[in-house]
């Protein structure tokens, strides 16, 4: 039989999927236990109790300087930034992106502007950032907001596009001025596409925020990973590198739901 | 008696190309045109001139004596092939939907009491078309003769003056198409609505229509192949029973007229 033919059954299936992940833990595990029994003092590849007992430190132990319980306080900033910046974002995105893909004399302006924009590497204008906006917060958030804005309203200026003519002109001979064609046909079109987007971008916003925060910040998830480099200390880092995969696989798996939820007729739609 | 539209010499020309050229046409309110020729002798580009998609380059269509309104308005109802439905919203909301943009011209919706009522009204209308137990699926759910009774319920829902048809029913099976030309003539019967109906089949043409117009190219330059435009060739009345049984009716006194239509149903 063809490769191409050939599926896994149920079973083989699940098999399949966990293997690749089964395979990573058990390099990993091995090299640490060959690399602590050369040297117990090992720092390159701690072992899980190691990494156990870093994450009981920062989680559940509150710090002695301050009081507060480091890991939370981290993971709350960068989530507060986080979802300021993709909020922002997709507010700007869709109203761009709705401006740009449906009236033209919006679209003439905004195109190619739009496009010569996200051309611009967000990285190489970070210091333009935190001269022009400090280095408190916003400087942090702006960079997200820069960064992914042009890509939303780019890809949903194309999606706008995409809605039939005929539709607009229903719309119209249904009674509809500019302004309600936007808000009760355009609109709602769009709005799973921007969470499509959305998950698009995500992986990018992460990079812009521990980026931001590497170099210019007091807390938050991609600060402690720097922090901690100076000592080596991959106890901590790897425990953050997995938490920061696990919240952006879970934003993902949400905006997915809340597609399917509250737009039940879009996968119709596309058939 | 004046011309409910008038077509007054319609030259409709696209950069080196003349699609139609010198087009003269007085319709009475009323009639059912259908609309025939080969592909690219204009139907559709006349459709989309009595639409107001497109402005005719020379000439001027006038209806009921003014100039058209030069952009789609709720005056003249429209469906297409395709993609003339909203596949976001239900097949109820679909048809309210022409009730609320007019009269909510902020948020593009009724609330409460006028929902309600737009809705009630909606549903009546889906009943007429056949739709009354669909009345919550999506759109994007409904068959394509399904969505096309939607559309057409959608256009009427309007009480356009004017129905423009763009082969409406040619991506139906057979079977279904001829369900929608029953449909078709009984809400032409009920309304008195002028409808213009592009199609490519001629049968279909030829029993729905009361007057049938052909679009064809009187001058061909064999070098240039688009330097003349099409004109109607044939202008054939047709049906001319269904007309002779609508003037009767009407000429009846109002109550007895409607009682009639009522039985027809």
């Amino acid at each position: 039989m063809r490769l191409i033919n050939r599926h896994p059954d149920r079973g083989g299936r699940l098999l399949l999927i966990l293997l690749p992940f089964a395979l990573l833990l058990f390099a990993y595990f091995a090299g640490s236990v060959s690399r602590l029994a050369e040297n117990p003092n090992d720092k390159l590849l701690p072992s899980a109790s190691q990494m156990a007992q870093a994450v009981d430190r920062l989680a559940f132990t509150e710090d002695k300087r301050t009081g507060n319980y480091l890991f939370w306080e981290d993971t709350g900033s960068s989530l507060k930034r986080l979802g300021l910046g993709i909020g922002i974002a997709a507010l700007v995105g869709l109203c761009l992106g709705i401006a740009a893909g449906t009236l033209p004399l919006f679209s003439a302006p905004l195109s190619p502007l739009l496009t010569i924009l996200s051309m611009v590497p967000p990285l190489a204008i970070l210091p333009i950032l935190f001269i022009v906006f400090g280095l408190g917060e916003l400087s942090k958030v702006m960079l997200i907001v820069i960064g992914i804005t042009p890509v939303l309203a780019r890809d949903l200026e194309q999606r706008a596009r995409e809605i039939p003519p005929e539709l607009l002109i229903k719309a119209q001979t249904l009674g509809a001025s500019t302004w309600t064609l936007i808000l009760r046909v355009v609109l709602p079109q769009l709005l799973p596409r921007l969470l499509i987007a959305l998950r698009l971008v995500l992986g990018s916003a992460w990079l812009f925020l521990i980026a931001a925060e590497a170099i210019a910040s007091t807390d938050g998830l991609g600060y402690r990973i720097f922090l901690v480099r100076r000592y080596m200390a991959m106890d901590v880092i790897l425990p953050y590198v997995m938490w920061i995969t696990l919240l952006a696989w879970l934003m993902d798996l949400g905006l997915r739901r809340v597609t399917q939820l509250c737009f039940p007729w879009f996968e119709g739609s596309k058939v | 008696m004046k011309p409910f539209i008038e077509v007054r010499n319609v030259w409709q020309e696209y950069a080196d190309q003349v699609v139609l050229e010198r087009l003269n046409l007085n319709i009475n309110e009323g009639e059912f045109c259908t609309m025939v020729g080969a592909s690219g002798c204009g139907k559709s580009t006349f459709l989309r001139l009595l639409l107001g998609q497109e402005r005719p380059s020379k000439g001027e269509i006038l209806l009921g004596g003014e100039p058209l309104a030069g952009e789609p308005d709720a005056s003249r109802g429209v469906v297409f092939q395709r993609y003339s439905v909203f596949p976001h919203l239900t097949v109820l909301d679909n048809v309210a939907i022409g009730l609320e943009l007019p009269r909510a011209p902020i948020f593009g919706r009724l609330f409460g009491a006028g929902k309600r009522e737009a809705r009630e009204q909606a549903a009546v209308m889906l009943r007429k078309v056949g739709l009354g137990h669909a009345l919550d699926k999506y759109a994007s759910q409904l068959s394509g003769g399904m969505q096309q009774r939607l559309a057409i319920a959608q256009a009427l829902i309007m009480k356009p003056r004017v129905l423009l048809l763009d082969e409406p029913f040619g991506a139906l099976d057979p079977g279904i198409r001829k369900d929608m030309h029953s449909l078709l003539l009984e809400l032409w019967n009920e309304t008195k609505l002028t409808v213009f109906m592009v199609t490519h089949d001629l049968s279909e043409g030829f029993s729905l229509g009361t007057r049938l117009l052909v679009f064809d190219k009187t001058r061909i330059d064999p070098h240039a192949p688009n330097a003349f435009g099409a004109r109607i060739t044939y202008d054939i009345p047709l049906n001319s029973d269904r007309h002779a049984q609508r003037a009767v009716i009407e000429s009846l006194p109002a109550h007895i007229g409607a009682h009639l239509y009522g039985d027809t149903q």
